[in-house]
């Protein structure tokens, strides 16, 4: 292979459990820059710890995360402070701040690391959510809108600091097909306009196949990856039954 | 072979052919019938092989499955032939699968020994007190940059968490301390009156609320409706995940909800403690006028012959203890929380009696204390 640039995101033998439970063990894979990557698998496989463990939300037994060649999980507190400022994460349900507007929960990772004057924020707020079709919803309370505007709240929020990373987690869970398609055009548009290198965890077989560059896919007996590539290669390729059945909702083993 | 007029119920009739044990299932089979159970249908027998048929059921469900299911178990575990042909296709099927997953051992033993509970429940305790420890570290340092005047501290949150954990608490904080004064009132004339010495009912209430009463009645009263609020609200931010959402844009838990609050309790407690003092003094004037015809004038001058200000100022100084520890145990149960509706229901819970058993921890501290101080 061709000596690439530094990658984006390089996680190194990394191992996490969820609660008493080894989750994951040896997990090593890289995420180029501007690359949309999957992490994919079944439920329960550990897809969300493992990006939980990644972002800094759970701390990983073992192993490093490093995001631009800067090592994170030995960062101390004010570095990892700075490296996060750079990182937008989607969560599965929002996760808006109930207690703020639309506006406000973008406003406030913008008041927390910029200068900027009071309007230009407020500015910025309605330029966000017009940019995920939430224009004139500004003033809204997370709790007086559906479950769709929500999650694209939720990503307007972490798209407030032009982040170079941006974490989903299941982005199309609770979506309807068409909402999951609309997401996935968005995604695609922000990874095109502002060279974004996009990880999305799920199980959505339709948007893996439809927008991802590469994809890890994760397996419950290994505790580890079982296949690498993307997601094209994957299914014409000589990969592990498991995978091409998980990709084309296929039966390929018999029996 | 049917009956020839229908059953109302369920019934399997057990026939021995030379060693060979027949069970013919009839009539209904439904769940919310009596059915027959396998047990005692083959009671001791000891056949060398069971037939079963169900040419006479008219109706069935997960009932006749079960029957058969375990009848297949039974004779798999007693080295039995079963012989199922008689039954339609789909019973069999499900009777297999019923069977199966009677099997022993296909259940997950998740039951742990005394040995390991103790173990675990030891290392959770351990992982408790440090969680704990960092987290008024936390607390501290965050204070600590407050006051350095280095955080971006949301006193906008901070006026809105006074206001109502301060203000909008007065009118239950004036009905408690009143009616504390009350029956302070009414139990110390028992006593005084026996000694001729009504009119002490005044220096008794005095000394009480402003050293004790006021500060604890506001401490309780904010316990239940202030602590208990700050853990459920701050439980269901961490179930909707809304605290991992500031934890990934690097902004501290601990400066954007717990300082606010309890910096807000801290504050305002000693407001309501000294409100509750005035108002516990006022309900033993009304008794002391009413029942023991004391003059509400002779009530306040004998009271100021031994109420000084250094009462007034343990009490204060109590009630900045009350509210801090109210605010952090419930800003504490509320990060705790599991994320679930229950861990909120759990976290509101335990706020309250984490605040209201440190209150009294501190309050017989605090005794000890002044007395050896001499205050």
């Amino acid at each position: 292979m061709i000596k690439e640039a530094t990658p984006a995101i390089e996680v190194t033998g990394l191992a996490c459990s969820y609660q008493d439970y080894k989750v994951l063990e040896g997990v090593s894979f890289k995420v180029r820059s501007a690359e949309i990557f999957f992490i994919v698998g079944p439920v329960g496989v550990g897809k969300t710890t493992l990006l939980r463990n990644m972002v800094g939300l759970a701390t990983p037994v073992h192993g490093e995360v490093r995001f631009n060649g800067r090592s994170f999980t030995s960062a101390d507190p004010a570095e990892r402070r700075e490296m996060l400022k750079s990182f937008g994460l989607s969560f599965q349900g929002g996760a808006l701040w109930t207690s703020l507007t639309l506006s406000e929960n973008i406003t406030l990772p913008l008041e927390e690391y910029t200068r900027l004057p009071r309007d230009e924020i407020e500015r910025i707020a309605a330029f966000r959510l017009a940019q995920v079709g939430l224009a004139g919803f500004e003033d809204y309370y997370p709790s007086e809108i559906s479950g769709g505007m929500k999650k694209r709240a939720g990503l307007a929020r972490a798209l407030a600091l032009d982040p170079t990373i941006v974490f989903f987690d299941e982005p199309s869970a609770g979506l309807d097909p068409i909402g999951a398609r609309n997401l996935d055009r968005l995604i695609l548009q922000i990874r095109d306009t502002f060279g974004t290198t996009i990880v999305i965890v799920s199980h959505d077989v339709d948007s893996i196949v439809g927008i991802a560059d590469r994809l890890i896919m994760l397996d419950v007996q290994t505790r580890g990856i079982i296949a690498e590539g993307p997601p094209g290669a994957l299914i014409a390729g000589p990969s592990d039954p498991k995978v091409v059945e998980f990709l084309t909702r296929r039966t390929v083993r018999s029996g | 072979m049917p009956a020839s007029q229908e059953l109302t119920r369920a019934r399997a009739s057990a026939r021995t052919e030379g060693s060979v044990l027949e069970v013919a299932l009839e009539g209904p089979w439904r769940l919310d019938g009596e059915t027959p159970r396998w047990s005692s249908v083959v009671g001791g027998a000891r056949p060398s092989a069971v037939r079963l048929r169900a040419d006479g059921v008219s109706r069935w469900d997960t009932s006749l499955v079960a029957f058969v299911g375990e009848a297949q178990r039974w004779c798999s575990d007693a080295g039995v032939a079963c012989d199922t042909a008689l039954l339609q296709e789909k019973m069999r099927l499900l009777g297999g699968q019923f069977a199966e997953s009677l099997r022993a051992g296909a259940r997950d033993d998740h039951s742990r020994s005394l040995l390991v509970e103790v173990g675990l429940s030891t290392r959770e305790a351990m992982g408790e007190t440090r969680d704990f420890l960092q987290f008024v570290g936390e607390c501290w340092i965050g204070a600590k940059r407050l006051v350095a005047g280095q955080a971006g501290f949301r006193w906008n949150d901070c006026l809105g968490e006074m206001q109502k954990c301060g203000a909008m608490a007065l009118p239950i904080v004036s009905l408690i301390s009143f009616l504390v004064g009350i029956t302070l009132a009414y139990s110390g004339a028992i006593v005084l009156r026996r000694f001729g010495g009504d009119i002490w009912v005044a220096d008794l209430i005095g000394v009480a609320m402003t050293r004790e009463m006021g500060a604890m009645m506001a401490g309780v009263v904010l316990a239940g409706r202030t602590g208990a609020a700050y853990a459920a609200e701050i439980g269901s931010m961490k179930a909707n995940e809304e605290i991992d959402a500031l934890t990934i844009l690097g902004i501290s838990p601990v400066r954007f909800l717990v300082l606010p609050r309890v910096l807000a309790l801290g504050l305002m407690m000693p407001l309501l403690a000294l409100y509750a003092n005035c108002l516990g003094i006022l309900g033993g004037m009304a008794v002391a006028y009413t029942t023991l015809d004391i003059p509400p004038a002779a009530y306040w001058v004998e009271m100021l012959t031994i109420v000084d200000l250094p009462d007034v100022a343990v009490g204060v100084i109590k009630s900045v203890v009350y509210g801090l520890i109210v605010g952090l145990s419930g800003c504490r149960r509320g990060l705790q929380a599991e994320s679930n509706a229950a861990g909120v229901g759990q976290a509101a819970t335990s706020a309250v009696v984490t605040a209201i058993l440190f209150i009294i921890v501190a309050d017989a501290v605090f005794a000890v204390v002044f007395n050896a101080i001499g205050l």
